[in-house]
């Protein structure tokens, strides 16, 4: 059962069967089948992976063989995680959905960007995860802009636009290092092994860095995603914000730190300027914001921030950091999304003005909210907090001041989610009517196994800093200058 | 040889079979014909290259893969004729007969050895051209189109026996071997030689309609029968590729310093022009024309960086951009058969109305953007990765920024297939989608695919 090809293969069956699908009741069923099985298949991988510095579950095979690509695809410390929160969180955004009339379709182009996003996490093979960077891209534009509302059509098409852009800039930069490696091939381990002129990796820096800061997105690559995530139907938002930007930040520490790390010295206090001005000028609009998921969707960019931050610290705390903040941010941001459009559901309503007083009719709601705001806002023994320590650790050993402003996102952080829950949940009542109960049946499992990691998290981070500490630390090792 | 022979008989017997009207054999005729001839070429394929007919023609493995695809490209076209031309007109078998002729002309073109033939083959596939678009003779577009056509086909013409006259009497020999010896061996190039190259090159530039000589393709794709453009854009946009290309990879080589700057300018002005100006379009078909424009600049890159790639990147890009073609233009025929329009707004509510249809047409616009894993991503794959080999990097960051402009205007239609609604009387006009349309977009939208999964097969022929 140690097969990885299983996972990519899995998703691209279901959404094969997911697109035949026209009853809405059965299409949701079987696609939670489907994204439970593939959950269920990832912890063989879990269990037998061993937490060292190798990749592991290897396969390779020729692909195109004339142009020299291979399907290379294994699992290390880095990858690890972010499949596990791939396969993880899918199965939580299916279930979001089930008070949604959503046929076959929409389960397909989940299922479709699943296989992308994992082939992105796995690839090692810079053709794969090219190809799994833009596969990644086309059902979630579909997502967005068939079940989004607002200006849903123009908004989506700024957001194609912009990341295929940067991809093909990136695309550049892969067929340059392509025709740099002697044997013209694609590995990761060849590219990785090139040695490159400094003025070379600082262009190299640019192609790749951009492709990846629009996905992420770095302050001033982010115009588009306060818009697109806020016109896309909840679950479109979390698949964005819980999973899809980590790619950018799994592309920064997979691809762009051992193929450049001249660039990255180079630039790196430029990003970090960058990040830096993200989280503060971020943080600030979140905070005057009126529309809940556009709070969120500013808080995200502050959030990412500071890991992009962490990652060009180039500190094994930064990098270590970086990766479970990844994890963490997921599981937070999509519990967040899903309070946010369980109380449009009842109140009709996501703007904070004409909320408030919601803790009374919703108690069980208030609880969970209120501990899942808090794993975001980063307290101790919630998930948030060690991966945030870590980042400053890191960001600080780079430079005191980066550290003392990016430090504010904790502050900040606090002030924006705080007042998001005391306008929302705090005060009178006001609202007239309210429609349905409390939560309930999917509604409840989901945010209980959301709380759940999130205390788990919290508590024993470790299990997720060991499997990627290994790893992080070759890494860091075998960068040559 | 077979192939050139087959088809010239085929057209010859498809006239008498209109003489006599035997209208309902016309069509498997055709296509018993264009199988005939596939067979021909495919037999020659293990024989041993060289010129023959005291060189001027030659059968190498450029020329029989582009006369396999331009047959296979004219079968598609030929089957979704079944009810098209029958609409537009009654002397049918002129259609097929000139379509087979253009063909010849096409093969022509691929196979040549020596310039008489690459002058011959050029005017067999322009002048049946010339009649094919004007041919709905009451039409005040399609007259336009075949006056502009002809017109400025004819002044290219010119350009390129003004080319081929200064080489002449720079090299005193027509045939590319001779040619390719003189620039070899000549201690100094002749000026002649020089101006016969710019003379050539914007003869050529004009039959391929790169900018700044394209003024005439907008309007005579817009104004020629949907299935007259489907045809002009792929059969004989490609031919003169493989001419252009056979030109240029046999004899100019040497002299690539001279005729390289000219050529980038003209590719960076072209894909300028094409794409800008696509994104300007209401109509689908029009869009179709300057897009046509646009991947011109980019199959340009494989002449500009010659190398041992160039042949199979243009093979790979052009059979991508053909299957697309083809699907756009069949779809076109369906929309506008529903709803009177070519605009964008035609498509709207594709998506509900014909799932199928609307989802074979994505895969064609996903593919002519340059999507992984559709055939259009690896052709344009494969052309930056020429152009990466001569470090033009500045050349595909515009390249780029172009492909980026693209997008939008090859998802305006997805974007009106499934997040616009359709208007009230597309839905009643609704109409049936025959067997042979089913067939041709199926297996072009399935082939798009399986390439762009799989190309290996299709790089592997060329190189």
């Amino acid at each position: 059962m140690s097969n990885l090809f299983i996972l990519l293969l899995v998703p691209i069956i279901a959404a094969i069967v997911l697109f035949f699908i026209k009853q809405s009741s059965t299409a949701k069923w079987t696609a939670l089948v489907f994204a439970l099985l593939q959950a269920g298949l990832t912890l063989p991988f879990l269990c037998g992976f061993e937490p060292n510095a190798a990749i592991q579950f290897e396969q390779n095979w020729v692909w195109i063989a004339s142009l020299g690509v291979h399907f290379h695809i294994g699992l290390d410390g880095i990858s690890l995680p972010m499949v596990l929160l791939t396969n993880g969180l899918i199965p939580l955004i299916v279930l979001t959905t089930f008070s949604k009339a959503y046929k076959g379709n929409f389960y397909g182009l989940v299922s479709f960007m699943q296989a992308g996003l994992l082939l992105v996490f796995l690839a090692l093979d810079a053709f794969s995860f090219y190809v799994g960077w833009e596969i990644a891209l086309i059902p979630i534009y579909f997502i967005c802009a068939l079940w989004g509302s607002g200006d849903r059509i123009k908004v989506n098409l700024k957001f194609f636009i912009y990341t295929f852009f940067g991809s093909l800039l990136m695309l550049i930069g892969i067929i340059y290092l392509y025709k740099q490696v002697p044997s013209n091939n694609f590995e990761w381990t060849s590219f990785v092994a090139l040695d490159l002129s400094e003025t070379t990796q600082r262009w190299i820096f640019w192609a790749f860095f951009i492709a990846f800061a629009i996905k992420i997105p770095i302050f001033p690559f982010h115009t588009w995603q306060p818009d697109t995530y806020t016109n896309a139907p909840a679950a479109g938002t979390m698949l964005l914000a819980g999973i899809m930007l980590k790619m950018g930040v799994y592309g920064l520490i997979r691809w762009l730190l051992p193929i450049a790390p001249f660039g990255v010295v180079a630039y790196s206090q430029v990003v970090m300027v960058l990040c830096v001005i993200g989280i503060v000028y971020a943080s600030i609009i979140a905070f005057k914001q009126q529309d809940a998921k556009r709070l969120i969707a500013y808080s995200s960019i502050a959030h990412v921030g500071l890991i992009s931050a962490g990652v060009v610290s180039w500190h094994e705390e930064g990098v270590q950091g970086a990766i479970i903040q990844m994890v963490n941010h997921g599981i937070s941001v999509v519990g967040l999304f899903f309070i946010i459009d369980i109380l449009e559901d009842r109140t009709g309503t996501r703007l904070l003005g004409e909320q408030g007083g919601l803790a009374a009719p919703f108690p069980k709601l208030a609880t969970v909210f209120l501990i899942i705001l808090m794993g975001a806002v980063g307290l101790p023994l919630t998930n948030g907090f060690i991966g945030e320590f870590l980042l400053l650790k890191g960001v600080y050993d780079y430079g005191v001041w980066f550290a003392v402003f990016g430090g504010l996102t904790l502050i900040l952080g606090a002030v924006y989610m705080l007042r998001f829950y005391q306008k929302s949940m705090l005060g009178t009542l006001t609202l007239r009517p309210i429609l349905g109960g409390d939560i309930r049946g999917a509604e409840v499992l989901v945010l209980v196994v959301i709380v759940f990691f999130t205390l788990f998290l919290g508590i024993l981070p470790n299990s997720i800093l060991k499997l990627s500490e290994a790893s992080v630390v070759n890494l860091l090792n075998q960068i040559k200058f | 040889m077979g192939a050139i022979i087959t088809l010239s008989v085929l057209g010859i017997l498809v006239l008498y079979l209109g003489l006599f009207k035997a209208k309902n054999a016309l069509l498997p005729v055709t296509l018993l014909g264009l199988a005939v001839a596939l067979g021909f070429t495919l037999a020659d394929w293990n024989k041993e290259a060289e010129p023959q007919f005291s060189g001027m023609v030659i059968f190498d493995h450029l020329a029989l893969s582009f006369t396999v695809l331009s047959i296979v490209v004219t079968g598609l076209i030929l089957l979704l004729s079944k009810e098209y031309f029958t609409s537009i007109s009654k002397n049918v078998a002129e259609y097929y007969c000139l379509i087979l002729f253009s063909l010849t002309g096409a093969v022509l073109v691929n196979s040549y050895h020596n310039f008489v033939m690459l002058f011959v083959g050029i005017e067999i596939m322009s002048v049946a051209l010339y009649i094919l678009v004007g041919i709905r003779r009451t039409d005040f577009a399609s007259n336009e189109a075949a006056l502009k056509y002809f017109l400025m086909g004819a002044f290219s013409t010119g350009f390129l026996l003004f080319g081929i006259t200064l080489l002449y009497g720079a090299t005193g020999t027509f045939d590319l071997e001779g040619l390719r010896a003189y620039v070899m061996t000549a201690t100094e190039i002749s000026p002649l030689f020089y101006g016969g190259i710019l003379l050539l090159l914007c003869g050529l530039c004009f039959k391929v309609g790169v900018a700044p000589f394209h003024f005439w393709t907008p309007d005579v794709y817009d104004g020629a029968p949907i299935l007259i453009t489907s045809f002009m854009s792929t059969v004989v946009k490609v031919a003169s590729f493989v001419g252009f290309l056979r030109l240029f990879g046999t004899v100019m080589v040497p002299l690539s310093d001279f005729w390289t700057p000219v050529l980038l300018t003209i590719i960076i002005i072209t894909l300028f022009v094409g794409n800008i100006s696509a994104l300007m379009q209401s109509s689908f078909k029009r869009m179709m024309a300057y897009s046509s424009i646009s991947h011109a600049g980019y199959m340009l890159f494989a002449i500009v960086a010659l190398g041992i790639e160039s042949a199979s990147s243009i093979l790979v890009y052009a059979t991508a951009y053909s299957l697309a073609s083809v699907i756009a233009f069949g779809a076109l025929i369906l929309v506008k058969r529903e709803t009177g329009s070519e605009q964008f707004e035609a498509f709207n509510g594709l998506g509900k109305r014909k799932p199928l249809l609307a989802a074979a047409l994505t895969v064609a616009m996903l593919s002519l953007a340059g999507i992984p894993l559709t055939a259009g991503f690896v052709g344009k794959f494969m052309m930056f990765s020429n152009v990466m080999g001569t470090y033009n990097v500045m050349l595909l960051v515009l390249a780029a920024v172009n492909a980026a402009i693209g997008i939008y205007y090859y998802l305006h239609v997805v974007v009106n297939m499934y997040f616009r609604e359709s208007t009230a009387d597309a839905e009643q006009t609704a109409l049936p989608i025959s067997v042979n349309y089913i067939v041709v977009l199926g297996i072009a939208a399935l082939l798009t695919l399986a390439i762009g999964v799989y190309p290996d097969c299709l790089i592997g022929i060329l190189l």
